[in-house]
């Protein structure tokens, strides 16, 4: 029996990020905030990257889309339709084949009509109309600028924007605070249909029941890197199902499971242990967890973890 | 105690549309009510006319039958979603945590605030980090009511079971009365005493 073998459309290989920060007495410091993240989204597939927020999960969309800092540096590779996403050639796919929903309408320009900014440089006024007719923006707010918006209406606004053109990758960061549960709810179903169609999105949250709603798969990420990525089913199933032991306890902690929470907090990007990131607050953690954890296939998905079955 | 909202109305201004309208409701000590609801209802508003942050456009919030006290440390406290949005970016953790009253080493272990938190700015905690820290230093033996708005809607499950099972011991311990405003169902079954569908009210 032949299986279709899905292309991936986005693949990210051992990406490292890291900032250099001041200290006081103006001391550099080098602060690693990604660590040898992997990653990959096949055609017509939404991946749920699920994460508390402030946990440096933007920075991942930031770094696929080369709005990393001046202060950031990046090792390891990410590739677009199997070839390198070089500055070029982002800036070919960038706002056509590549959409970004944005956390915040800061990535508006404050100077220039809603409207505008929605047809912007490919797309057209009818375009818009029909998008704003969808995501229930009235006709008057196509002449508003960006800090007239309520959250919601910035919201909507972001989206449409992002899919104007159809894009064949949409990186959403956050896509759904501030919207109304029958709108967010919505937003999934278009994003889905969206998914149907071909398109692959890359969604970052930290609303684990959104991506419940819409993803094929989910990757957890804590402390900086990815620990494990599954097929949405083996979320649903409880945490019987997962590989990872942080992913056993983050469901078991959800409200409608068992609301157990597991001790401890993440780690600090600039305080990290050896090895295993997850190694402090682990059942299971023994010496050979101090070293070097490389991600690996198990069962349909992948995990991190040298004891996960 | 109880605290009570009688006939609160609100309008940001004249000729605004009414975020609420004519809403009774009292919270006795000891109870955690849920207001659960989409956004769009004024949950928020609510909570922040509750602990005195906004005057509501008529009606008034009482406890015990008297107004909230102006001057002096509020018995009435409230715990907002954005952590790093309460805090002085300009403070030490330290200060933060001590500014309402000297939090005690049980609050502080119970929160499992780490001693080397202290000495950090605010930016270099995570959102949750900093949210148990904006917990506990409100948490004084003054408080009798806490005002809770979707404070653990940002963070990951595991930090928010973790605050939950503070707060549950704490508000039964101390038997304080506490408003839970979340949209999230399961959260307020596990958490809630009693619950009020906002949708219901008006609009
Ligand atoms: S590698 Fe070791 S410490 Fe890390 S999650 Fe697996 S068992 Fe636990």
């Amino acid at each position: 029996m032949e299986e279709k073998v899905l292309r991936n459309v986005l693949e990210i290989n051992d990406l490292v990020v890291s900032f250099e920060m001041y200290q006081k007495g103006f001391r550099k410091k080098k602060l690693e905030v990604l660590h040898s993240l992997s990653l990959d989204v096949k055609e017509g597939e939404i991946v749920a990257v699920v994460g508390s927020s402030g946990s440096g999960k933007s920075v991942l969309a930031h770094a696929v889309l080369g709005l990393l800092p001046k202060n950031a540096t990046m090792t390891g590779n990410i590739k677009y339709q199997g070839e390198l996403l070089t500055p070029k050639e982002r800036k070919k796919y960038l706002g056509r084949e590549i959409a970004f929903i944005p956390q915040s309408v800061d990535y508006l320009d404050p100077l220039m009509k809603v409207g505008k900014q929605v047809v912007g440089v490919y797309s057209s006024k009818e375009r818009q109309r029909q998008l704003f007719e969808k995501y229930q923006l009235k006709k008057e707010v196509e002449d508003m600028y960006p800090f007239q918006l309520s959250g919601g209406m910035a919201r909507r606004i972001l989206i449409s924007a992002a899919v104007t053109e159809e894009p064949k990758l949409i990186i959403a960061d956050e896509p759904t605070p501030g919207l109304n549960v029958e709108l967010a709810m919505d937003t999934l179903r278009h994003f889905r249909k969206l998914a149907d169609n071909g398109t692959s999105i890359l969604m970052i949250t930290h609303d684990i029941d959104l991506a419940f709603q819409v993803a094929d798969r989910i990757a957890v990420f804590y402390a900086g890197t990815i620990v494990e990525i599954s097929p949405t089913g083996d979320f649903l199933a409880g945490g019987k199902n997962l590989r990872h032991p942080y992913s056993k306890a983050f469901i078991t902690a959800l409200p409608q499971n068992e609301f157990q929470p597991l001790k401890g907090t993440q780690p600090y990007a600039g305080d990290l242990p050896e090895g295993c990131l997850f190694a402090p607050r682990c059942p299971k953690a023994e010496i050979a967890c101090n070293g070097k954890i490389a991600m690996r296939d198990l069962r349909e998905g992948k995990v991190r973890c040298i004891h996960a079955t | 105690m109880q605290l009570k909202a009688e006939n609160v109305s609100f309008q940001y201004g004249e000729n605004m549309p009414w975020i609420l309208k004519d809403i009774n409701f009292a919270v006795e000590s000891g109870e955690r009510v849920g207001i659960i609801g989409p956004s769009g209802y004024g949950k928020s508003t609510l909570s922040k006319i509750m602990a005195g942050y906004y005057k509501p456009t008529s009606g008034k919030i009482t406890l015990d039958g008297e107004s909230l006290p102006q001057k002096g440390f509020c018995p009435v406290q409230m715990i907002f979603q954005h952590p790093e949005l309460s805090v002085n970016p300009r403070w030490k953790m330290e200060k933060i945590l001590n500014e309402c009253w000297k939090v005690d080493e049980d609050t502080k272990h119970a929160f499992g605030i780490e001693k080397d938190w202290m000495g950090r700015w605010p930016n270099e905690l995570s959102g949750g980090e900093l949210q148990r820290f904006c917990i506990a230093r409100v948490l004084s033996p003054e408080t009798k009511f806490l005002i809770c708005d979707e404070i653990t809607t940002m963070l990951d499950v595991i930090t928010q079971a973790q605050i939950w099972k503070v707060l549950l011991e704490v508000s039964d311990k101390s038997n304080l009365g506490m408003l839970v405003v979340t949209h999230n169902m399961a959260l307020a079954e596990k958490v809630c005493t009693r619950m009020i569908d906002i949708t219901k009210w008006n609009k």
